[in-house]
């Protein structure tokens, strides 16, 4: 096979996963170069931002100050970028593609072809993405909800912005059929559902959530194109008023827009998406740290089947709380009841899972390895975002709240200590199957302790200054306005908590490029893990398996007494068939 | 170096199922939810507007009727092309599959004429308030001959309009209501899928029924996915029929 074979269009699900990890790890730093941009207007507004302030142009940054549409454009294109672009694809595209295969016992991914493609497409719309802050009056910059009327009426950036969103909901499509598919086609001889890894459980919870909570938002984005681009008014009110002027079609034939259409109808079809897809990128992580934990407590995990049905209980409630994103919207009391109700349910198994993994750690024999610590703070952080998310739930609380800084807080609190802690953890835990060598453990340890303190010290002010009122959409984070200027000070800390945690990748940047040339050589089953990646070369070659593998256990067999050693492999024979073709 | 995919041609014995059967099945499950998004929204607009038209006062419903008869019976032409497969007669096979691409494309080819009517036909507001509709005669700078639609056994006779008498002349596009918006976004996404299903047929019926020689039971598989979703696609259509032409 050539390089472009093998390394480009390759069809193998692991040079696939390896190639949404690069792609992924690319846009998390870009999406986070837009926060570190954003975070200097917050803390020193108005001020002239040093040294690249010029690069940016005077469409942007005359003089090195952020204009408030450019400061918008970083703001929406932040969220979509780190959702859509590099948690997501990361979470499910990189770690589903390498190791949902490998631990479930199968050759490849179902539909390597579609596997391909899927990744293509992904590309295409994070290039489309990316090239919109090119286009005249730059990036998309009505938030990343595109909420209606403003996405209808904004700058070209907004098509773009749609055109790039199709693209990227045709590779989650193709992804999550080909995974579903994967997981119940190809799993190995005796792999039966109650063993599979939790992982494997997460991931396929996650497919069948993108697949049917992402459509939703291609028919909106469908009919936002057909406002933007044939003068309809699917989310345009009758009699809009924009800078004192009754609003007129944008396309070539009506002088007059029609109106009668619904900027709630946007909001729903958009959280339709956009609630399940919290639990997309939370799901894969709660996988993640189970697998980290189990292996590094040399225990059995807790509650192995409670932890899967409540997986499945999340993911069914998942499409059942998307209005509590809407409280404020005049939808009527009633929804809100029904919405309250079942986002509280919701966080029930959400709990479950969290209990398991956190008992999970009682009576074992820990070892503290860098995957280990990501895992194990994951869930301090991700219990902080979901606690401060019971305020949110309610209505009467939430009429405070909404739109604050806490909200930030809460919702980063998830997905950044949360879910990319999780990424980190797998990264670091994942690398030797990848690669066949070990990443550095010190380098690792400064990565974990340099971004653990770091993300506290953005997050956390952000409660404080969101109880104290402080909205999330002021551009200079609050400077003019009386309510804030007793917790401005906070907006400077934050900031440079954001540069000094860019810094500290730098740590996980050397280490990953360092180790894959120069890293520690190991077996290949460093971590002397039960389950069936681990069965496999590494870097298992094209196909997987040697011969296919034969699962006789679940997925934890940990500590298992009359065992010589302290795991036992999925594919182990048990002792008595051993002994039954001695004898 | 390719890899054998387990269950690709085999049903697997516990699921009962071969890959690309489920992979279609749940590929049609994201395409409800697409449909099921557009046809909420078409419920939701249709709720909270104070007056709604009638199908038919854009629509000619025999027309739409007839094209209904089209695509359904493409549907029994498509599953009759399958089952020629299934009993081994690739030449009824070939019949058949090429009786539902010209099925498919003479509705493709009727929804065509549909939408160019929609577009030499005129909605005009005189400054009066009353609405006419129908097809402009001819018209320059100062007047505007309209042929108004026959209603009711009203007088059939073109009308002539001085351009000062004319609010707003608008042509029936997407833009010029709601329901109109949603016809054209509706039945285009459906348009665009059976341009797809035709696409992939006429692909099944040339080139790639060659696949028959070598591997006639794989063959039939592509058959039976392309035939879930025609059969798909037939069935979204008879929602839009009623919603956008009756009710």
């Amino acid at each position: 096979m050539g390089f472009w074979r093998h390394y480009v269009f390759s069809t193998d699900h692991k040079m696939i996963g390896l190639q949404y990890l690069f792609t992924g790890l690319v846009f998390l730093l870009f999406g986070f170069s837009l926060m570190m941009l954003m975070r200097w207007q917050l803390a020193y507004p108005g001020k002239a931002l040093p040294l690249i302030g010029s690069w940016f142009g005077e469409s942007r940054m005359p003089g090195g100050v952020m204009l408030p549409e450019f400061y918008n454009q970083l703001g929406a294109m932040h969220g979509t970028i780190m959702v859509f672009l590099a948690v997501v694809p990361i979470a499910f595209g990189a770690f589903g593609n390498f190791v949902v295969p490998l631990q479930i016992g199968a050759p490849d991914m179902a539909f390597p072809k579609l596997n391909a493609a899927s990744y293509w497409t992904y590309f295409v719309g994070g290039l489309i993405m990316f090239a919109s802050f090119f286009v005249p009056g730059g990036a998309a910059n009505s938030g990343w909800t595109s909420y209606a009327p403003l996405a209808d009426i904004a700058t070209m950036g907004q098509t773009v912005w749609l055109f790039g969103m199709v693209w990227l909901i045709t590779s989650s499509l193709l992804g999550s059929v080909n995974l579903i598919t994967t997981v119940v086609q190809c799993r190995a001889p005796g792999m039966t559902w109650m063993r599979l890894p939790f992982f494997v459980w997460t991931q396929l919870v996650t497919g069948f959530l993108l697949l049917l909570a992402f459509p939703p938002l291609e028919s909106a984005a469908v009919m936002q194109l057909m406002d933007r681009l044939a003068g309809t008014s699917f989310f345009l009110p009758s009699g809009l008023v924009i800078s004192g002027q009754m609003l007129k079609a944008t396309a070539g034939g009506p002088d007059l827009l029609v109106g009668g259409g619904s900027p709630l109808l946007w909001q729903h079809l958009f959280w339709f998406l956009a609630h399940p897809e919290v639990y997309v990128l939370v799901l894969p992580a709660m996988g993640v740290v189970t697998e980290i934990i189990a292996n590094n407590t040399r225990r059995p995990i807790m509650g192995y089947r409670a932890l899967v049905f409540s997986a499945f209980a999340v993911g069914f409630m998942s499409f059942l709380v998307w209005a509590h994103h809407m409280y404020l919207t005049g939808m009527g009391t009633t929804m809100s009841t029904f919405f309250q109700t079942t986002t509280v349910i919701i966080s029930i198994p959400s709990m479950v899972i969290m209990a398991m993994l956190v008992l999970s750690l009682w009576g074992g024999s820990i070892r503290f390895n860098t995957p280990m610590l990501f895992a194990l703070a994951f869930l301090p952080m991700f219990g902080l975002g979901g606690l401060t998310g019971l305020p949110l739930a309610f209505g009467i609380t939430d009429t405070y709240l909404h739109d604050t800084y806490y909200v930030i807080g809460h919702f980063h609190y998830v997905v950044a200590p949360g879910t990319i802690f999780a990424i980190f953890a797998g990264v670091y835990y994942w690398f030797p199957k990848a690669s066949g060598r070990m990443m550095d453990e010190t380098l690792g340890k400064v990565h974990f302790w340099g971004t653990l303190v770091c993300m506290n010290v953005i997050f956390f002010p952000m409660f404080i200054q969101g109880m104290a009122g402080i909205s999330r959409r002021w551009y200079d984070g609050g400077a003019t306005y009386d309510l804030a200027k007793n917790y401005l000070h906070l907006n400077a800390w934050m900031s440079w908590g954001a540069w000094v945690m860019a810094l500290v990748q730098v740590a996980f940047i050397v280490n990953f490029f360092w180790s894959m040339k120069r890293g520690r050589k190991v077996s290949d089953n460093p971590w002397q893990a039960t389950t069936l990646e681990w069965a496999t070369p590494s870097p298992p070659p094209h196909g997987n398996f040697p011969a296919m593998p034969t699962v006789y256990r679940g997925a934890y067999e940990y500590s298992a007494p009359d065992c010589a050693e302290d795991f036992l492999p999925q594919h182990q024979p048990p002792a008595s068939a051993t002994m039954g073709a001695t004898t | 170096m390719t890899v054998e995919i387990p269950y690709g041609v085999q049903e697997r014995p516990d699921t009962g199922l071969w890959n690309a059967k489920l992979g279609m099945w749940l590929f049609l499950a994201s395409e409800v939810m697409l449909f099921g998004g557009l046809f909420a929204s078409y419920a939701t607009l249709r709720t909270y507007a104070p007056d709604w038209p009638k199908g038919s006062d854009f629509q000619n419903i025999p027309l739409g009727t007839f094209n209904t008869a089209v695509l359904i019976t493409s549907s029994i032409t498509m599953v009759m092309g399958w089952a020629s497969l299934v009993m081994g007669q690739f030449g009824k096979f070939r019949l058949y599959m090429g009786l539902t691409l010209l099925l498919g494309v003479l509705f493709l080819g009727i929804k065509a004429t549909e939408y160019r009517g929609k577009f030499e036909h005129y909605g005009v507001t005189l400054a009066d308030g009353t609405v006419v509709t129908g097809h402009v005669e001819s018209q320059d700078a100062s007047r505007v001959v309209l042929l108004p639609d026959a209603k009711g056994g009203a007088a059939h006779e073109p009308m002539t309009l001085a351009r000062s008498q004319i609010k707003r002349m608008i042509v029936f596009g997407p833009w010029y209501n709601t329901y109109l918006a949603l016809y054209f976004t509706l039945t285009g996404l459906h348009a665009l899928h059976l341009l797809a299903g035709v696409l992939v047929n006429l692909y099944l019926w040339g080139p790639g029924s060659r696949m028959w020689q070598r591997e006639p039971e794989r063959f039939t598989h592509r058959v039976e996915c392309a035939g879930l979703f025609w059969h798909f696609v037939d069935l979204v259509w008879i929602f839009l029929f009623p919603i956008l032409y009756l009710l």
